[in-house]
């Protein structure tokens, strides 16, 4: 070991700064906010809005010359950070999720009257750790970018400092994140030590398919790990809570952005690291799947509050997503599982990001959480609970919204197993979706049939930028349902799919 | 050139939702506009509808016609692939006929708590996710068209419906959703087992052949379910009572005229074609739940006390007889079948706009309240007359024509089904006639002779609601009431066009 350090020649890594703007462009405008925030009045810290969301569509545009190059794949340092169709899809899913999510926080944290400059910092670290995981083939990017995205979001969750429920929020969220960071952590320290390797194609090629003990316990525990991340039944409880008590805005965040994130990591892990693994992980991902549909739908079926149902209904979509990955280890699945997963996610973003949209126009009229407080929203504001029944019907699944072809294509890959498990998990998962139309109905309800709460149908004020954010999201929702091909369209994502038979 | 005019069906399926954003932006205060525009867009689509019917080549009615095939998901294989034949053609127009003469119908009934605007547009909607699934040949397409129309019924029912409306727009989703579930897994399942290249109708009829008996009968089943919740078929029949009740009037007539449809037309264009095995072992059962839905639900007709609720389950055993034609898998009992469904979409479409009629006039269903509407309101009462006639089967008017060659294809099902089942079958679904005549000759007596009741004879208070057919009813009701005539004295105007695609579809079975 010491000699092959001592003989090894250390050379400068060509760093291709084309693959890297992106992610430059993003330091760069983190930077700038830090800077601005230090020096300018108060009054003037207005400007900080525009320089975040401007900072995310200039950090965009690399991303999409990447995606018009014909360069192909780009490797860096190495092959642990790689710049792939993959790769750049979710880039721009995070980009545009963030660019939303500052648009449905911007009049929220200027009333807020504390913490501007902090708060973009905050956001737009946490995604610059995201755009980072998107592109990590290695354990220890990984855990970089994996620690860079979530603490600023354990602050964010308690950014409003003198609310004892967002306090609440940010404790859980970080106590049971860093207790999971422990596991999964531990895990990589067995796959370091038993394969000698921390690149995960390396590691992929070390394991192969065989499964000792100690193998199968380092794999369980890195997938154990990002299930703590994406909320998945039995590591879901912090969720609720956490959605419940931190900002709206952030709220949003934390349930797209961050989610995505979680799994991102999850399906290279598994993809480039642990392909021949697909015993130990297979199991535990149908029973992850199962449990966080099932749990997810059924607790939310009981909640009151809006927020805290939708942390449910947002941990069952987990367990939609979860449902093509027991099965990705069969012949042939692999490619259609990743575009499944990729696709739900793009498609759950748009609609979640958008219901979030309207629940912060409302709730400035209503000042309440509460389902009830929808009520008769279609008499005073059409626009609003029309665009609501979109996003409920596309959660639901309903054609043809955006939705309908998420749970499509994941049904579509788990049948395509045409195995036993894979078919008892597509009913598990058919029950599932009608069971959560009854949460999702029940919104639909209140808006259209049932009377206004309070007799007050004065119509609702919506600033400008969530008109914005409404339009993005509701015609991405409307669109990815009716012509889902472009999203497909975006990249036929062999690159990872690839790394998996050899 | 079959393919000439492959626009048309695009167009006359989308142009409803072209009226529907120009709706988006008009003011909600102005109603006539709005209801306006809402007529005018029913209309043009009409217009394209007469047009498509005039461009059809009748000598070729067993063939796809106005074929169009476009890219549309490409990665799930599949595409955006439309066509027209004897089968659809009918229910295609009917759905433009229908939602016209609705829209024109509600010019002067929109239902409480008003708002036009968004009960014209949800109309609008729904019109495009019926005439899309009639044209669909891609099972994909079809299913995203089929579930289209879920959401515009359910707002129909649950807002501008009766009292116990959440409840039934509730069931109604549930029902239908659970069943499109099944019939979504079904789709897959079929699409795998064809090797996973297309989910094109044809595509799978050729290849359909291949699959193992036992893995057909399986996925039969899954469709089975999916498409008996939406017939209904006995035992999956029981949102239908509650959704017809509590429906606004027009939600009713769409729903007995169109939708039900969508449940028999999927058996007809999909599970039997492709799946010929399994349409064979499945189809004594299916035949057994016909019968028993033809004796139960005339049965449920002379139980009930409110006449709305009592047509609705004239349609469960209407839809029964429906589904004994279909499952004897002859072509006299397809075609018995599928001039059945368009008959009980005139017939009892029209019953559901009387029942709306007389409900505004009386403000109440209940039949031990009625009486007397000879004398009251003798126009209204004789097309109740004239349409129950319709509905028991009566020769010379459309429902006969349905009814009486199914009862008789059951006599010689298919080669391979059991025939005296089938004879048995056939005896009970007659008997099921009398019972129809029973019920709705009762209900004609009940309603209509006699003296009107005391709280409603005049002098009562009732004077100003309690007037004859207006000229908006006259306007929605003389067309269904000219084409049951029609249908009924010159029936060969739609075998005639239904035949050779019958014989199409039913090629795995020897004709």
């Amino acid at each position: 070991m010491l000699s092959t350090i001592a003989d090894a020649v250390w050379s400068a890594p060509v760093v291709d700064y084309h693959a890297l703007a992106p992610e430059i462009v993003l330091g760069g405008g983190i930077v700038l906010l830090l800077l601005l925030d230090l020096f300018i009045a108060d009054a003037k810290k207005w400007i900080l809005t525009p320089v975040a969301s401007f900072t995310l569509l200039a950090a965009f545009i690399p991303v999409l010359t990447l995606s018009l190059s014909d360069a192909g794949v780009r490797s860096l340092f190495d092959g642990r950070y790689v710049v792939d169709d993959f790769s750049l899809v979710l880039k721009g899913l995070f980009l545009l999720a963030g660019y939303v999510v500052v648009l449905l926080s911007a009049d929220h944290i200027r009333e807020g009257d504390y913490y501007q400059g902090e708060y973009w910092f905050l956001v737009l670290s946490s995604l610059l750790g995201m755009v980072m995981m998107a592109s990590s083939r290695d354990l220890i990017s990984i855990f970089v970018s994996l620690e860079f995205l979530s603490i600023p979001a354990y602050m964010l969750a308690a950014w409003r400092k003198r609310d004892s429920k967002s306090n609440e929020a940010g404790i859980k969220y970080y106590l049971l994140g860093v207790f999971a960071s422990a596991i999964m952590l531990y895990g990589m320290s067995l796959l370091y030590g038993i394969t000698n390797s921390t690149k995960l194609v390396d590691i992929g090629a070390y394991l192969g398919s065989d499964m000792s003990a100690i193998r199968a316990v380092a794999v369980l525990f890195v997938v154990i790990g990002f299930a703590f991340k994406i909320s998945a039944v039995p590591f879901h409880t912090w969720a609720p809570d956490t959605y419940q008590g931190a900002p709206t805005p952030v709220t949003a965040f934390l349930s797209v952005a961050s989610k995505t994130a979680g799994f991102v990591a999850l399906v290279t892990v598994v993809y480039v690291g642990f392909p021949g693994s697909n015993e130990v992980w297979q199991p535990v991902f149908w029973i992850l799947s199962a449990l966080t549909m099932t749990v997810g739908n059924v607790m939310a079926l009981k909640q009151t509050n809006i927020v805290r149902m939708l942390a449910y209904s947002s941990i069952a979509q987990g367990g939609f997503i979860l449902m093509p990955l027991a099965v990705a280890g069969e012949q042939g699945v692999a490619e259609s599982a990743l575009r499944a997963v990729v696709t739900y996610l793009l498609v759950y973003a748009a609609t979640n990001l958008g219901v979030f949209a309207v629940i912060i126009a409302v709730s400035r009229k209503t000042r309440s959480g509460e389902i009830s407080s929808y009520g008769g929203l279609f008499s005073y504001a059409p626009g609003l609970a029309t665009l609501m029944t979109l996003f409920m019907a596309s959660l639901a699944g309903i054609p043809p919204l955006g939705g309908w072809f998420g749970k499509f294509a994941a049904f579509q890959s788990l049948v395509s197993a045409q195995n036993n498990w894979a078919y008892a998990l597509a009913i598990i998962g058919g029950v599932n979706s009608v069971v959560a139309f009854g949460y999702y109905g029940s919104i639909l309800r209140e808006m259209w049939m049932r009377p206004v709460p309070d007799g007050d149908s004065s119509p609702v004020p919506i600033q400008s930028s969530l008109i914005v954010a409404l339009a993005i999201t509701g015609s991405a929702t409307l669109l990815l349902g009716v012509l889902p091909g472009i999203v497909i369209h975006f990249g036929d994502l062999a690159g990872l799919a690839g790394a998996f038979g050899g | 050139m079959l393919s000439e005019h492959n626009w048309v069906l695009s167009v006359g399926t989308f142009l409803p939702l072209v009226g529907v954003i120009i709706m988006l932006f008009l003011p909600k205060a102005d109603e006539a506009l709005t209801k306006a525009v809402g007529i005018i867009t029913a209309a043009a689509t009409l217009a394209v509808g007469v047009f498509t019917l005039i461009q059809f080549d009748y000598g070729r009615a067993g063939e796809m016609q106005f074929v169009a095939n476009h890219e549309w998901i490409s990665v799930i294989k599949s595409s955006y692939f439309i066509g027209l034949d004897g089968i659809s053609l009918p229910l295609y127009f009917l759905s433009m006929v229908i939602t016209l003469l609705v829209m024109i119908y509600s010019w002067d009934h929109v239902p409480s708590p008003g708002n036009p605007k968004a009960f014209f547009i949800l109309m609008l909607v729904l019109q495009t996710g019926m005439a899309g699934t009639f044209i669909s040949r891609d099972l994909i397409l079809f299913f995203v068209f089929f579930e289209l129309v879920l959401l515009p019924m359910y707002f129909m029912i649950g807002v501008w419906g009766g009292e116990n409306r959440q409840y039934a727009s509730l069931k109604f989703f549930l029902y239908t959703m659970f069943g499109s579930a099944l019939m979504l897994v079904a789709f897959l399942a079929l699409f795998f087992k064809t090797g996973a290249e297309s989910f094109s109708i044809p595509f799978l009829i050729e290849n359909g052949l291949n699959i193992s008996r036992t893995t057909q009968i399986w996925i039969f089943g899954g469709m089975f379910v999916g498409f008996a919740v939406k017939v209904p078929m006995f035992p999956f029949h029981t949102w239908l009572p509650d959704a017809h009740t509590q429906a606004p009037t027009q939600g009713s007539v769409i729903l007995a005229a169109i939708l039900l449809k969508l449940g028999t037309y999927g058996f007809v264009r999909i599970a039997i074609p492709i799946l010929p095995e399994a349409a064979k072992a499945w189809a004594p059962y299916i035949g057994a739940l016909a019968v028993i839905g033809i004796i139960y639900g005339a049965l449920g007709c002379l139980a009930q006390t409110d006449m709305k609720r009592l047509i609705a389950f004239s349609s469960v055993a209407h839809m029964g007889y429906v589904m004994l034609g279909i499952s004897t898998l002859t072509s006299f009992g397809m075609n018995a079948a599928m001039f059945g469904m368009v008959a009980h979409g005139l017939i009892t479409g029209m019953l559901f706009f009387v029942a709306g009629s007389v409900k505004e006039r009386y403000h109440t269903l209940e039949i031990k309240r009625l009486s007397g509407m000879l004398l009251q309101i003798p126009k209204l009462g004789w097309i109740m007359g004239f349409c129950a006639m319709a509905s028991l089967g009566l020769p010379g008017l459309a429902g006969f024509w349905g009814e009486f060659p199914a009862i008789l294809s059951a006599y010689q099902p298919a080669d391979g089904l059991p025939v005296e089942v089938f004879r048995a079958y056939m005896v009970i679904a007659a008997i099921g006639t009398v019972f129809a005549a029973g019920y709705l000759l009762w209900l004609f007596q009940r309603t209509a002779f006699g003296e009107p009741t005391a709280e409603f004879s005049p002098g009562h208070g009732h004077d100003e609601d309690i007037h004859d057919v207006n000229k908006f009813e006259w306007l929605a009701w003389s067309p269904l009431l000219i084409a049951i005539v029609v249908f009924g004295v010159y029936p060969q105007l739609m075998f005639k066009v239904l035949d050779p695609a019958v014989g199409v579809t039913l090629k795995a079975f020897g004709g």
